[in-house]
Order: structure tokens, then sequence, then C-alpha cells
């Protein structure tokens, strides 16, 4: 309530502006001030499906906090943090935001359970559609389960909290299907009784260097160590997927991904080594992910990039050998692009290699949905408000961004539903 | 929940499994797999779908009992209920898209060892139910491992047995048969198709490749998630990274790095026998025999914690002759 009470309430709010879902982030700081939590929670409930999820994940140093004008002169409000307590706080006190609204007699497939498909199945069902949320895995929650490691956002407690809540308004979940193969998206129109189809499937296809060495055993994708550790528990003794940490690690890549792997080896008893090719200025991770890494020993080499990794005989990893790079002149992306410097190569002795430079979507849905537009990154082609080539299939988040945030797939999500109301309403 | 309605033992150690799961008997297409999740606690386990009944809505799954995640499965009865099975998935045979009148040109042959005969049924039954000839061989170290005889009898055209040991069958292996056929009886074969053990199918391409006979063998690589995420079923494929679960799981048998494939289907071998059961004897007979008498004996302290487990089986794994 003390941090609350710095807010100046500014007349032309900066901070909703830097909110990809536009939250009334002077009203909700308003009543946390005054102490009135489910007044707050009922603000943030009606434009965020996952606060308790935002409040941790959200990169808010480049959005509402680093619009806020109090971070001009000293530090800004804390606003993830207050979000974070409203979340954690509605939770803990069984306070459900929203209330039922009656069915409106339109079906909605929304594909994929993660941030965009939770956000746009909310959005939908609160405006009185029926919503049916599709799942190719056996838990819901998309990346924030199977990807985020629990010390950064607990699984049992918050994402299965923010999932029901979603369940509460009256969306049904189905686990186990995976569309474009035991359904189609045409056949969710023209046989599942679907009047409009939300692709909300993400950036889940892991990418690799294509070098030598990749496929030795102890190589492994970011998505395949978190997946192992999150969503199927196999650092528990009692839970029967099998592990395998090795005792020096290398992870090859910069991002909040990368940490999240780096961080959970650490914790798996690891010496864990990030390679990464440009220098820490340019690394993609969240300033805060980067700090607790380092906190935790995870040793940077930076400016550094894999050439081959090394084997043993037995196809074994046992080391990876890097080239020294320097950063010459700014490429498309405004970033100085690394280059190698010859004769620097060096072998960094490992057991295990993390690859994490990065996902792309899924393929399966564009190879199954004749007619549905893909750029050559593979990403869906949709319009700012979720539109593909296709009428009524509606997309967002990383299957149309590639690989983003959580908050910018809920924002993606919130706008699609906007629209697939207005398409339906038209029709 | 996908409930058990059959259960029913076909060989030393296979199970057949009936399952309900009417989407994905809607679905199933011949050469595409389930990943079935026991329980809350079990691993995802990637198998064929060996028949579907849609009448019933089920599928049919052969289940061998290979670690401590197959037997668990096989310790649901009938009426219990598996808590996942999410499928179908992998592309299906590629045969099943080719023209009618190709196909009845062609001259096909389906081969399968041991289990693979399980994955190898769909696909000759696909062939019979489209009216086209096929022969099949089959084969296994002994007469107990082999089955689905009388459902694959009916099906094709000539139905060759072949046991290492000679108790049924011809004495000798799958290549001895297809060796024989094509060598001494003058068949042609225009593809082959081999499903079995990697080793096998190793063996089979070889052979195949031996009689300039297009091969093709659908892969059991390792998987997690079966739908793409994790790349853990990565093969090599002409000089190419593939995926098994969406790239496959069948391949031209002649591209494919079978050494490297079995090498990553045998990465968590010894990790998986640690998580099974704290102070497993089989394992502490494997650390005796390959710990160097000069070096240090494990000791019970060694196996609490889970990373040190770990540890000790790559331990094990590297200093493996």
């Amino acid at each position: 309530m003390t941090e609350a009470k710095r807010c100046l309430n500014c007349k032309k709010p900066q901070c909703v502006t830097g909110c990809p879902v536009q939250i009334n982030i002077p009203a909700f700081i308003q009543q946390v001030a005054e102490g009135n939590f489910a007044e707050a929670a009922r603000i943030i409930g009606e434009d965020s499906a996952l606060p308790a999820v935002c409040g941790r994940v959200c990169p808010q140093e480049t959005q509402c906090e680093g619009k806020c004008v109090l971070g001009k002169k000293g530090e800004p409000i804390a606003i993830g943090k207050l979000e974070r307590f409203i979340g954690d706080w509605s939770r803990e006190n069984n306070w459900c935001a929203t209330k039922k609204s009656a069915e409106n007699g339109y079906r909605v497939a929304v594909i994929g359970s993660g941030p965009s498909g939770l956000t746009c199945a909310k959005e939908l069902r609160m405006k009185g559609y029926n919503v049916t949320v599709f799942e190719a895995l056996h838990e819901f929650g998309g990346v924030l389960v199977y990807g985020i490691p629990s010390f950064r956002l607990p699984k049992e407690t918050v994402v299965k909290h923010e999932v029901e809540n979603v369940k509460k308004l009256g969306v049904r979940f189905e686990s186990d299907i995976i569309i474009g193969r035991t359904v189609s998206v045409d056949e969710l129109l023209d046989k599942w009784g679907f009047h409009a189809v939300y692709l909300g499937t993400g950036a889940g296809f892991p990418n690799f260097m294509n070098i030598e060495g990749e496929n030795l055993c102890g190589v492994v994708s970011a998505n395949e160590f978190l997946t192992r550790n999150n969503l199927l528990f196999a650092y528990k003794p009692e839970h029967e997927t099998p592990n395998f940490v090795g005792r020096k690690v290398a992870v090859v890549g910069g991002g909040n991904v990368a940490m999240d792997a780096a961080r959970t080896a650490v914790r798996l008893g690891a010496e864990v080594h990030i390679v990464y090719r440009r220098s820490e200025e340019e690394l993609p991770a969240r300033a805060e992910e980067v700090h607790h890494a380092k906190e935790e020993g995870v040793q940077f080499n930076l400016l550094c990039n894999p050439v081959k990794i090394l084997g043993n005989e037995q196809g074994w990893v046992n080391g990876i050998q890097c080239v020294r790079m320097e950063l010459g002149e700014p490429d498309a992306s405004g970033r100085r692009r690394p280059v190698a410097i010859p004769g620097s190569e060096f072998t960094l002795e490992v057991d295990m290699v993390i690859m994490s430079i990065g996902t792309s979507p899924n393929p399966l849905i564009a190879a199954t949905t004749d007619g549905l537009d893909i750029n050559r990154h593979g990403c869906v082609n949709a319009d700012e408000d979720g539109r593909t080539s296709r009428r009524g299939i509606f997309a967002g988040g990383d299957i149309v961004t590639g690989a983003a945030t959580v908050i910018l797939a809920m924002g993606a999500g919130k706008k699609a539903a906007k629209a697939i109301d207005e398409f339906l309403m038209k029709k | 929940m996908y409930k058990i309605i059959k259960k029913e033992e076909l060989g030393l150690d296979t199970y057949l499994i009936e399952v309900e799961a009417p989407k994905i008997a809607q679905a199933a297409l011949p050469g595409q797999f389930v990943i079935v999740k026991a329980d809350e606690k079990s691993e995802r386990i990637p198998l064929t779908i060996s028949d579907t009944d849609l009448f019933d809505g089920t599928i049919t799954l052969v289940v061998k009992t290979i670690g401590y995640s197959t037997r668990k499965m096989l310790s649901f009865r009938v009426g219990e209920s598996f808590r996942d099975i999410v499928g179908p998935l992998g592309r299906p045979s590629a045969f099943i898209h080719r023209p009618i009148g190709e196909l009845r040109r062609a001259r096909y042959c389906f081969i399968a060892g041991g289990v693979g005969i399980a994955p190898i049924y769909p696909l000759v039954k696909w062939m019979y139910a489209h009216g086209l000839n096929c022969d099949v061989i089959v084969g296994a170290r002994t007469k107990s491992l082999l089955f689905y005889l009388e459902k694959l009898r009916p099906v094709s055209d000539n139905l060759y047995i072949a046991t290492d040991d000679g108790s049924m069958g011809e004495k000798g292996n799958v290549n001895t048969v297809l060796e024989r056929l094509v060598k001494e009886e003058g068949k042609r074969y225009d593809e082959i198709t081999a499903i079995g053990p990697m080793i096998m199918m190793k063996f089979v391409s070889m052979k195949a490749a031996e009689l300039n006979i297009p091969c093709i063998v659908s892969l059991n690589a390792l998987m997690v998630d079966g739908t793409g995420m994790c790349g853990a079923c990565r093969v090599t494929v002409g000089g190419q990274t593939r995926f098994t679960c969406v790239d496959g799981p069948e391949f031209n048998a002649s591209q494919i790095d079978f050494d490297e494939c079995m090498r990553r289907q045998a990465m968590y071998d010894h990790i998986e026998h640690h998580k099974q059961k704290e102070g497993c004897e089989c394992m502490d007979a494997a650390i005796q025999a390959q710990v160097p008498t000069s070096g240090r004996v494990p000791v019970r302290e060694q196996k609490s914690g889970n990373a040190t487990l770990m540890r000790s089986a790559l331990d094990i794994m590297q200093k493996r002759p």
C-alpha cells in the first residue's frame, strides 16, 4: 500500500499505453492504496485473464514501468509487484473476478491453452460465446506449464488457478487433442459445429544451429530440457520421466528461455556456462533474469559462437568448440552484427549442451489447413486484429509473431477476441 | 480418461490393449502412433496404433515390457483407464497417398521383427482393404515371441515366418528369407517396409540395398511430447536433421544414420533404470561390473540424491568400453 501511494495518478497515464492489454493501471493502484484489493482485482480482471502470471513474467521495465513518469527522476512504481500481489491475493482469498454471462449461441474453438488462447477464451466467454479450448498436451497452460520453470512461475498454485478461473466462467477445456491430426481446423468448422477458430498454438518448434555434432547424446533443446522438468517433473524421483543433467553444461543462447534452462540446470547441480554470440548489452533476456542467473553462479561466455560440438567414442558430448566474436556494423535488427575473429577457436569442456536459440511455430496447422497464408518464417499471416487469409480463422501470439512474450500473446488474444466478436455479430 | 476394454497376452511379455479413444480411431491412418501417459506420474510413451475399431470407438496398442513404464502400463486392468492418449501422431505411410493404379502394378513386401509385427499389421490390412497384393515376412528369436499370425495370414498373399532357433517357420532371420525369396524364388519387390528393433531395421536396410530394393523403415526414437516440441527424436536422414515425430516416423532407410539412432535410443537407459527403484539390484550389479576395481566402490549414500544418481549413470556410460 505504501508503494501504491507513490503513484501520482497521472491524467494521461503513460503506463497504460505501455501495457499490451491496457490494464487501467492507475485505477487499480488507487484501489490498492486504499486497501480495496477486491476492487483492484476487478479492475485488472476487466483487461487481463492472468494477473498473477503477468506480475511475474512480464518485462515491466520496457512496458508499464518503463513508461512511468516517476521513473524519469527516480524509481518507477513497482507495477509488476503490485499486480502480482493482487493476483495472489485474489487466489488466496478465493475471489473470482468475473461473473458468468449468458450464451449467445455461437461456438468458438480456441486452439492452444497458452497465454493467448486463455485470454482469447476468457474475453469471448465474457462476451457470451460458447468457447472450447483444445490442448495437445496433457496439461493446460502452454508455455506457462512446459516452458517457464516453477521457481519463476509456480505451476501448481498460480497457473492452475488462473486456468481454473477461466474454466469457472464456463469455458470448456479439452486436452490430448492435436489440431491437424486428431481433427483439422476445417473439420472443426465443417463438422464439429464451430463458427470461428482462434489459433493460439504458439511457437513450440525448437531451432537448432545445424552444426556438426548437434545430434550427439547429451545435446538437447531447451524445450526438451524444460519440458522434462516442468511439464513432466523429471527432476522429482517419484515421477517416471528420465532426466539427464550434465556436470558441466553449456547453454547456447541469451534469451529468457536460455536463462530458464541455465537456472534449472544450476538447481540440478550443474556448473552452467551461457554461450552467446553478442555482448551483454544485446542479451535478449530481461535484465532481471540475467541478474538472477549471475547471482546463482551461471557463467557468461559472451561474444562466443559455437562452431561444432565434440563427442567421445560412445557418441556422448565432451566439449563444445567456440569461436570468439567481435561486434561489427549494425544489422537489419539494429544490433551490431557479431563477426568471428579468425583463429580464436577454443574448446569448452562440457558433458551437456542445451540449445536455446529460439523456436518457430509448429508447421502442423499451416500444413493441414488449406488456404492459410504463412510467411517465410513459418508464421501465420494475420492482421493487427488477428484476421488470417481464411474467413472465420483468426490467429495471434507467437504463431503470428514468432517467439515473443506472454503479455504480447495475451494482447493479441484480446484483440482477436474483439475481431471474432465483430465478425460473428455481423454475420 | 481412456478406458481399457480388452487386454490379452499375445506372447512372452507382450500384451494387446484395446482402449476407448473414439476421436483417435476416427482419424488414424496406417503408420501413425499415439502417446500414452498412464497416470499422473508416468512418462509419455509413443506406441504405434496397431488397429482401430470405429464401431466400438477403440484403438489397439501392443505393449512389450521393456522397462518400468511399460510394466506399469501393463499393470492396468480391463475397466481401468489411462490418463492421457494423444494422437494420431506422425505422418501416415507414404504409399496410402499414391494412386491406386500405381499401387496395383507394384509389388510390396512388409517385414516385421519381434514386436514390430504390431505396427506392420495396419499397413498390410490397408493393402488388403484396397484390393492390393503383398507379401509379409515376420521374424523373432523364438516362437513364443511371435503373435498376430492369425490376423496377418488372411490379409497377406504369402506369410513367411522365421525364427532364430527354428522353433517355428524357417530357421534364420528375416533377411535369410528375403534373400531366398528374391534370389532363389525369383520374387520381385518394388518396395520393402521394415519395422522392428533398430538393429533389425539396419540389417534389413543393408540387405535391401544389396538387392537393390527401395526400403522404408518406421523409427521408434525416444520422444517426450511427440508433437514436434522437444527434438528428442532427432535423427539424421540424408545428412539432415529430422524429427521422427513430425517428419516421420517412416523414412527412406538408405539415408538413415542407424548407428546414431541406436546411440540416441539408448541415451536414457541407465538413468531410467536408476529412477525406477533406488537400490535396484540390477543396477548395483551393473555398477560393480563397470567400475574398475581400483576405483571407489559405490556405497548406499551415493545413491540418495537424484543428481548423484544421474552423475554416476553418466560415469558408467562414459566409462563403457
